[in-house]
């Protein structure tokens, strides 16, 4: 940490007026980009599983996104492809503050059943992917100290240790954020031996709106070989959601935001 | 001549809906082709040795129109081991067409949604336990192990949701009774209590069972809204005993003897993993004393359990579940015989491990009842290998061990089966 705030405060002389930001308000405006752009939004997904031998797997889904009160933030996920998991819809609350936790419901239309999901499968693949459902809906940064370890002239690099590491299967992650639009552009993972094992990779980005987007992002499981490519098309922000569209209702009837 | 009218402005209200459709008709297809074939493990004097023998194609529309939603979902299915092949029976599910959904839904106001038709209807905290969803079961389909979306058997109802801000209100009302497909005999034995001893095709059950439009009907509801972050329901139910609970002393016939259920549940977040309980009054009105032999007792039913991930791709979930019966010395009072009398409280632990491997391609569950008061136990390991994005195959078994011949698991003995499943899903 020491370290990091004398080469922040070094750098800081060198690079001008951002570099003066703290790495807590760097990684806020990170999560701000990366997951509050607009007050809503929508995009369809196309989720390419690949593994090391090059057979994939495609998953389809329309996601929504709604922020509420106090940087609170609720997500919807309905999946077109494939046949199996047709219909089936994911609903994530997604609390900031530390005491609670996120809330999450599965429907199985099949089943006409709504089934809760336990808090502490966040980092737990997403629908077979090499993404866990933590990459969707966001980390909260209060699970992690932050330390700024290199400003290059385009990009801030931070550390992120777990508060608890008995919760997660890494040890640390960085992260490389843009300077001129803050958006994370890649993490990379390292286990609890220091080795790097995972990255997840923003590898197209672009202005919709006036917020820049990732419109392809890819994760790598340097372990398995397997990665998983994300395309998203179709992206809108600020929608006029309602918070009443992320109730059970809308499970059982979902709205036609996804559907269409 | 009002008449007339009314029938052209009929007309018209119909072609122009039709009209307006035409231009906005979206409908989805989408379906499988499941084949599954399973054997019993032991000799079962009075059934197959075959248990499965079945190839059926599912057809999934789902059609958007301005006013409302069309689902049709239907199965046609070949199956080798049915007694009568010509017979279709849409409400046992008999026959070569079982018709699972077939139904509009649309939003009236605001503040509700109506589902009318054929549907599959669920509720309750319970996995795999039900108390207060007394929604029809295919008992049949669970023993014998098709996919488990077939436990539930699909209901003719209208399906009212209203969403004042106090909560959410649902009723459901099925003008005529639908009972569960239960266990009769022709594919599965059974404890049968009037030739105490087991039986199975050599005494099918014949019953009597309740079907008058409007007159044998249900009504089930539920009221439900978060508190302190845990989803609370209240539940209501008036009809039937869903499966056989009690005889005819005349004809010899089971009978499903009026049943009206009251209860409530609780799921939530604990630490991290989810808990949830559920308690039920099954108020078996026709025998109010508990001293009618011929009628099932009252019952105080309640379930407790709480599930969590042990570890990545591996997840636990335990219930207790208890049956109470509220007047046992009435009920040991009106049998012949004590010797095979059910005992007061029924207590049931259960546990489900899930384990998903190879990118959760490969999942592996296995899911125990154990009965500590009736000595029995039914196990129910599962396999399913999805190869790819349409092509999935299935291992199941579902194995009975009972020190009693009649007791709730104990009487499936020798129904112990393994199967096999390949479905191409589009």
């Amino acid at each position: 940490m020491k370290t990091g705030i004398i080469a922040a405060l070094l750098l800081g002389l060198t690079t001008g007026a951002n570099a003066e930001l703290s790495v807590d308000e760097i990684v806020t405006k990170a999560n701000e980009a990366a997951y509050y752009a607009g007050s809503d939004g929508r995009a369809d997904v196309t989720m390419n599983i690949v593994d090391k031998s090059g057979s994939t797997r495609t998953r389809e889904f329309t996601l929504l996104r709604m922020n509420t009160k106090g940087g609170s933030q609720k997500f919807y996920v309905y999946f077109k492809k494939p046949a199996d998991l047709y219909k089936q819809a994911y609903i994530v609350w997604k609390e900031v503050d530390e005491n609670k936790e996120d809330s999450r419901w599965l429907w199985l239309p099949a089943l006409n059943l709504n089934k809760r999901i336990a808090p502490g499968e966040k980092r737990t693949s997403f629908v077979g992917s090499d993404f866990v459902y933590e990459d969707v809906s966001g980390r909260n940064l209060k699970e992690d100290t932050h330390e700024l370890v290199e400003t290059t002239a385009t990009q801030y690099v931070v550390k992120n240790t777990p508060r608890n590491p008995g919760d997660v299967e890494f040890s640390y992650y960085t992260v490389m954020i843009d300077k001129d639009t803050f958006l994370p552009r890649k993490a990379e993972y390292f286990d609890k031996n220091g080795k790097l094992y995972r990255t997840v990779e923003a590898t197209k980005v672009e202005t919709i709106q006036g917020f820049p987007t990732v419109i392809e992002s890819v994760v790598k499981d340097l372990n398995t070989g397997g990665s998983t490519i994300n395309t998203f098309s179709k992206i809108e922000y600020n929608i006029g959601l309602k918070e009443a569209s992320f109730e059970e209702r809308f499970l059982r009837r979902p709205p036609r935001e996804v559907t269409r | 001549m009002k008449h007339i009218s009314h029938q052209i402005r009929r007309i018209s209200l119909i072609s122009l809906i039709l009209s307006a459709n035409a231009f906005a008709l979206d409908t989805e297809f989408h379906g499988f082709v499941d084949g599954r074939a399973g054997m019993r493990t032991q000799n079962d004097p009075y059934e197959d040795q075959q248990s499965l023998a079945e190839i059926r194609a599912q057809l999934d529309s789902l059609t958007y129109l301005d006013a409302f939603t069309l689902q049709i979902r239907a199965d046609l299915v070949y199956d080798a081991l049915a007694d009568d092949p010509e017979k279709i029976d849409l409400q046992t599910g008999e026959g070569f067409i079982d018709l699972r959904e077939f139904n509009i839904l649309f939003t009236p106001v605001d503040w509700a949604d109506v589902k009318l038709g054929r549907q599959i209807l669920t509720w309750g905290t319970g996995d795999l336990l039900f108390i207060n969803d007394l929604f029809p079961k295919d008992w049949n389909s669970f023993f014998l192990g098709r996919d488990t979306e077939y436990l539930k058997a699909p209901s003719d109802a209208i399906y009212a949701s209203l969403f004042p801000s106090f909560g959410s209100i649902d009723i459901a009302y099925t003008p005529r009774f639908d009972a569960d497909r239960y266990i009769d005999g022709s594919r599965i034995s059974y404890w049968n209590q009037g030739l105490n001893r087991i039986a199975g095709q050599d005494a099918i059950i014949k019953t009597d069972v309740p079907n008058n439009n409007f007159e044998d009907d249900e009504i089930a509801a539920r009221f439900y809204r978060s508190v302190k972050g845990y989803e609370a329901a209240l539940y209501f139910y008036s009809g039937f005993w869903k499966s056989p609970a009690g005889a005819d002393p005349v004809s010899g016939k089971a009978t499903f003897p009026n049943l009206n259920v009251y209860g409530a549940s609780a799921k939530g977040t604990l630490g991290s993993g989810i808990v949830s309980t559920e308690l039920g009054y099954y108020d078996s009105r026709d025998d109010s004393g508990g001293g009618n032999p011929f009628v099932r007792n009252s019952e105080f039913r309640f379930l407790a359990g709480y599930e969590r991930e042990l570890a990545k791709n591996f997840s636990a979930g335990i219930q207790y579940y208890l049956e109470h019966m509220m007047d046992h010395n009435d009920y040991l009072d009106g049998l012949p015989s004590t010797k095979y009398a059910a005992d007061e409280n029924r207590h049931v632990v259960t546990l489900r491990l899930t384990r998903m491997l190879m990118n959760q391609n490969l999942i592996l569950s296995l899911f125990t009842y154990y009965s500590p008061s009736d000595h029995d136990v039914y196990l129910r390991p599962v396999a399913t290998y999805k190869l790819d994005d349409h092509w999935k195959l299935t291992a199941n078994g579902n194995f009975f061990i009972g020190q009693y011949d009649h007791t709730f698991f104990g009487q499936f003995k020798n129904n112990n089966n393994v199967n096999l499943g390949v479905r191409y899903s589009y």
